[in-house]
């Protein structure tokens, strides 16, 4: 057993330094790309709008894109994989409700909101356990029919109702400031990022995590656990997607089994726009969190001077496939 | 090792026959019990209604099928075919005169554009599938926003000979179904019985080896791209007729129903695996479903929960089946 | 990782250094429930109509999904721009109020129009009309066509629609009136504002219930939808269908008769007496409260009046579409 894992882990080192040899310049460009774009849509965006180049202004953008942030980072760890996860909006609309339904029903806010993160736990775990069990199907299946079961179970709970009426201090997850200007879910995010970060980079966990998607047969035989890390990094995923569902309920002050429709699509392009490749293996953090940025100053930014939205995603879209296409043909001329 | 491959062949071959078997059997069983609940279920008015309102999704997933063998997906194809769609009726709106035939080509020929840029971005550029198809479905949504500029194009807009595309019909049989019924043909005997067919099976397999036989892996992967388009395209137009009225939303987050369906059918995310005739019982189930939840009389709160819960469970049956069967191989094998 | 963390800190410093806006004044926000639907594209016509008349700067917003997530970012950049007053047609009317009240105490005069939000969001709403009088009159309607007797059903857009909702309720409160005792509400279906599902749930409607005399749908999707479908299976005269629609998607049904008659206001003037409205919030001609009146351009004077636990404004009664007029509103909405 203990010389399995250490032979895992000189296995993946092997694996890791022969993907830095190749890679490495490619993220290095990579992630200063993103980081040229995000002083470029800030250059922009304040040419555009007087009232973009203002430290309140900025603060407060981050309000309105950074709860389904918290996915993404735990959405890099399924896409380092090379999975998918593409239920999360129904798992947070699942928490949010029977959050909200037991919390009218008397139970105390505070086991109101660990029974909603427990609820995401359970819905990661069942995406998590069902994908290993059944190594045939892959995670688009799973979570696409799980998708559409979260999403229906929070419908049979919450019928055509809306549930609400949180005691006050709940709006300060979504509302409040720490220092009156830092908005609460930013400091929130940043404590998250640093954690995943950490998890992700400074762990045997993470070096797992790439071993799994560099190559999971590999990894297997070399003692890497791959059903358990699956099952914890899907968990997680679950987990993440509840908290996302407190800040966005405390956003709206109430909930539905509608909320988030959709957020699956807008986290995926957070995490890929960030460098992660969906077949798996590639991807650093930093990368992700230069991309949350991105999209989220962007869409604030050309909002801001009432772009239509259907444009805006028309330059978000652009946006996704230029970059990529970049970062390919700088692939090419490295080869070359 | 030819023997041994040719023997694998055969049983991946059953294995996707029992698949196809327990598919129907499931088919059967559910549909035995929407014609307990309602009588009218299993009547040739319904059956001919269920057909109508499959055709689209069917025609579709051909086309979906098809890129993911070859290890793709496509989520542009709900905004494709609102903007083949969108078009087609405005043209239609603008020149009354204008032949039905002509109205479908126009709606085919911007598909095919439409995929075929997507085949250029996944094939030449290297960018992948769900980063490609999730950036061009915002801009083919949003360009179908500006060209509308917000505006429907409405039934009073379509002359009659446009909106008898999709009502008419030969022989009693509803033109959806037959256009589904050619494409579904055309298709079987081009993916197994043509070269180029056989190609795409080939490269979802495996690329790499693919490259090596001498495929042209690119451009098999920009005519996938390019065939689903043109499929979209048709839909689009299809579509408009049906319900005639076109909207910049047509089928906004259709694509998943079209996944869905594929998934059902046996179609593999991973590549290289997915038949035409596995394919017909997928978008069976999931056009019953649609078809026959309403029909029960469950409340339209519990159909959610339900079809996912259908959904599940027919795919996690029909794997542990395929598992069962390739068990009692393998000990057939030792023997 | 350092690198990007310095360069993040010059940025900012760069950030701290500039800013103090200056506020312009005047300037009026609409936000719809969603783009690509010419009834809202028509209320922000009537909206910037009215904000021209009055001389002020209008925005127009309108999110690509009709989801109260995406009004909430609309709201905060509409806080960021310091503008005078936002009218808004809610998706949600709960999920609006905390993003609602943070406007308000930035000053910004609040008004919902056609979809309210709750009382406490807003300080008046824009009825387009009684939503008692939407209800009762479209169960009137069914009822003089069916001969009043039979099963009806209802055909609705999704089942967190707020609006319909509401008026579902007046219609089963109408139902209990004993003139419509021999009329039974047998569904109320959901199309979700889907073409597809819209055609499916009515193919559905028909044949789970054979007796079925009228269809009842308050939704222009879904109204049109039936039509299509009682169209292609010729059942005018068989099948009754009224609702609400708009007149351009409607046309065609109205004037085959599948349909013979239906409702619904202008949304034109809608978004026209909401700039007016929020003209006279800013200008504080009115704060809201019942019984302050003001002027509304071509509308004419008009009076806030209770309704529930907040005020409105009303337009009023819901217009009446049939085969007489419906071809000189076919081309305007």
């Amino acid at each position: 057993m203990v010389n399995n894992s250490n032979n895992g882990i000189t296995l993946n080192r092997e694996i890791k330094s022969e993907k830095e040899f190749s890679l490495k310049k490619f993220f290095f460009q990579w992630e200063w790309l993103l980081f040229l774009i995000f002083i470029a849509i800030h250059i922009i965006n304040s040419q555009l709008s007087p009232y973009y180049l203002n430290t309140y202004t900025l603060l407060d953008a981050t309000m309105t894109f950074l709860d389904k942030a918290f996915i993404a980072l735990s959405m890099t760890f399924v896409i380092i994989f090379g999975d998918i996860d593409i239920s999360v909006g129904s798992t947070i609309a699942l928490a949010s409700v029977i959050m909200a339904v037991l919390y009218n029903a008397g139970l105390p806010m505070p086991l109101a909101i660990l029974v909603c993160l427990l609820v995401g736990v359970i819905a990661g775990f069942i995406n998590g356990i069902l994908i290993v069990k059944f190594k045939e199907l892959s995670a688009v299946i799973v979570t696409l029919s799980t998708m559409i079961l979260y999403r229906g179970i929070a419908y049979i709970i919450l019928e055509n109702q809306a549930s609400g009426g949180f005691p006050m201090w709940f709006n300060f997850l979504g509302w409040g400031y720490i220092k009156t200007i830092i908005p609460f879910i930013l400091v929130a995010f940043i404590i998250a990022a640093v954690i995943f970060y950490v998890l992700l980079h400074k762990t045997t966990f993470g070096r797992k995590v790439y071993a799994i998607g560099n190559n999971d047969v590999a990894s297997l035989f070399s003692g890497v656990k791959v059903d358990k890390i699956k099952i914890i990094v899907f968990t997680l995923n679950g987990l993440m997607a509840a908290i996302a569902a407190l800040f966005l309920t405390s956003k709206m002050g109430s909930t539905r089994p509608n909320i988030a429709s959709g957020y699956e699509l807008d986290v995926i392009a957070m995490v890929v726009l960030g460098g992660v490749s969906t077949s798996g293996g590639k991807g650093r953090m930093i990368g992700v969190l230069l991309s949350i940025f991105i999209i989220g100053f962007l869409r604030y930014g050309l909002g801001l001077v009432n772009v239509p939205d259907q444009v805006i995603l028309i330059v978000i879209g652009i946006l996704l496939i230029f970059s990529v296409m970049l970062s390919n043909l700088k692939l090419f001329s490295n080869k070359s | 090792m030819s023997e041994k491959s040719s023997k694998n062949k055969i049983s991946l071959e059953r294995i996707q026959q029992i698949r196809e078997f327990s598919l129907i059997g499931f088919i059967i069983v559910l549909s035995i019990f929407v014609q307990f609940r309602n009588s009218n279920f299993l009547t040739m008015s319904n059956i001919d209604d269920l057909l109508t309102n499959t055709a689209i999704l069917s025609i579709l997933a051909v086309g979906m099928m098809m890129v993911i063998i070859t290890r793709g997906i496509d989520l542009s194809i709900g905004a494709t075919l609102a903007l083949s769609g969108m078009v087609t009726s405005m043209t239609v709106s603008n020149y009354p005169s204008l032949h039905p035939l002509v109205a479908l080509l126009i709606g085919i020929f911007i598909g095919l554009i439409s995929g075929a840029i997507i085949g250029l971005l996944v094939a030449k550029f290297n960018i992948l599938p769900i980063i490609a198809t999730l950036g061009m479905m915002n801009v083919f949504r949003g360009i179908t926003f500006l060209i509308s500029g917000g505006k429907w194009v409405s039934a009073y807009q379509m002359s009659d000979s446009f909106k008898a595309i999709s009502t008419g019909s030969i022989l009693g049989i509803n033109n959806l179904i037959l256009i589904a019924i050619i494409i579904y043909l055309v298709f079987y005997y081009f993916i197994n019985y043509t070269r180029t067919g056989r190609k795409i099976y080939a490269v979802g397999s495996s690329p790499e080896s693919a490259k090596i036989s001498g495929i042209n892996v690119d451009r098999i992967t920009w005519l996938v791209y390019s065939i689903m388009g043109g499929l979209a395209g048709l839909s689009g137009v299809l579509w408009v007729s049906k319900f005639a009225s076109a909207q910049s939303n047509t089928a906004s987050g259709y694509e998943m129903n079209v996944i869905a369906a594929c998934v059902i059918g046996g179609v593999s995310i991973a590549g290289g695996e997915g038949k035409v005739t596995g394919l017909i019982s997928g978008v069976l189930l999931y056009g019953i479903l649609e078809n026959a939840l309403p029909m029960i009389n469950v409340s339209p709160f519990w159909q959610n929960a339900i079809q996912g819960a259908v959904i599940l469970i027919a795919v996690l049956v029909s794997a542990l089946i395929k598992r069962r069967i390739g068990s009692s191989n393998k000990i057939r094998r030792e023997d | 990782m350092k690198k990007f963390l310095i360069s993040f800190m010059v940025l900012v410093s760069i950030f701290m250094l500039v800013g103090n806006v200056t506020a312009q004044e005047g300037k009026y926000a609409i936000i719809v429930k969603n783009a690509g639907n010419p009834y809202n594209e028509k209320e922000m016509d009537g909206f910037e109509k009215a904000i021209n008349e009055i001389g002020g700067e209008v925005i127009l917003k309108a999110p690509a999904e009709p989801t109260a997530e995406s009004q909430i970012i609309m709201i905060e950049q509409l806080i960021t721009q310091h503008v005078d007053a936002i009218a808004i047609a809610g998706n949600d009317p709960d999920a609006l109020q905390p993003a609602l009240k943070k406007a308000m105490s930035r000053g910004i005069k609040v008004l919902s129009l056609d979809s309210a939000v709750n009382a406490q969001s807003r300080m008046v709403h824009i009825n387009q009309a009684d939503p008692e009088q939407i209800g009762r009159v479209q169960i009137q309607a069914i009822s003089e066509m069916i001969g009043g007797s039979g099963q009806i059903a209802v055909l609705s857009a999704t089942s967190q629609a707020a609006n319909q909702n509401t008026w579902i309720e007046w219609m089963k409160k109408e139902l209990e009136k004993p003139e419509y005792d021999q009329i039974e509400l047998v569904k109320v279906a959901y199309g979700d504002d889907l073409r597809d599902k819209s055609v499916s749930e009515t193919e559905a409607l028909l044949k789970s219930y054979p007796d079925l005399k009228g269809i009842i749908a308050p939704t222009t999707v879904a109204i049109a939808a039936a039509g299509k479908v009682l169209t292609d299976r010729g059942l005018q005269g068989e099948i009754e269908l009224t609702g609400l629609g708009l007149p351009s998607e409607m046309a065609e049904y109205i004037k085959n008769g599948v349909c013979d008659w239906m409702y619904l206001w202008n949304p034109i003037d809608v978004g026209y007496l909401a700039g007016y409205a929020a003209e006279a919030l800013v200008t504080e001609k009115i704060t809201g409260n019942p019984g302050e009146t003001f002027e509304a351009g071509r509308l004419g004077s008009k009076e806030v009046i209770q309704a529930g636990d907040g005020t409105e404004i009303m337009l009023g009664a819901p217009f009446r579409f049939d085969k007489e007029n419906i071809d000189q509103w076919k081309d305007v909405y």
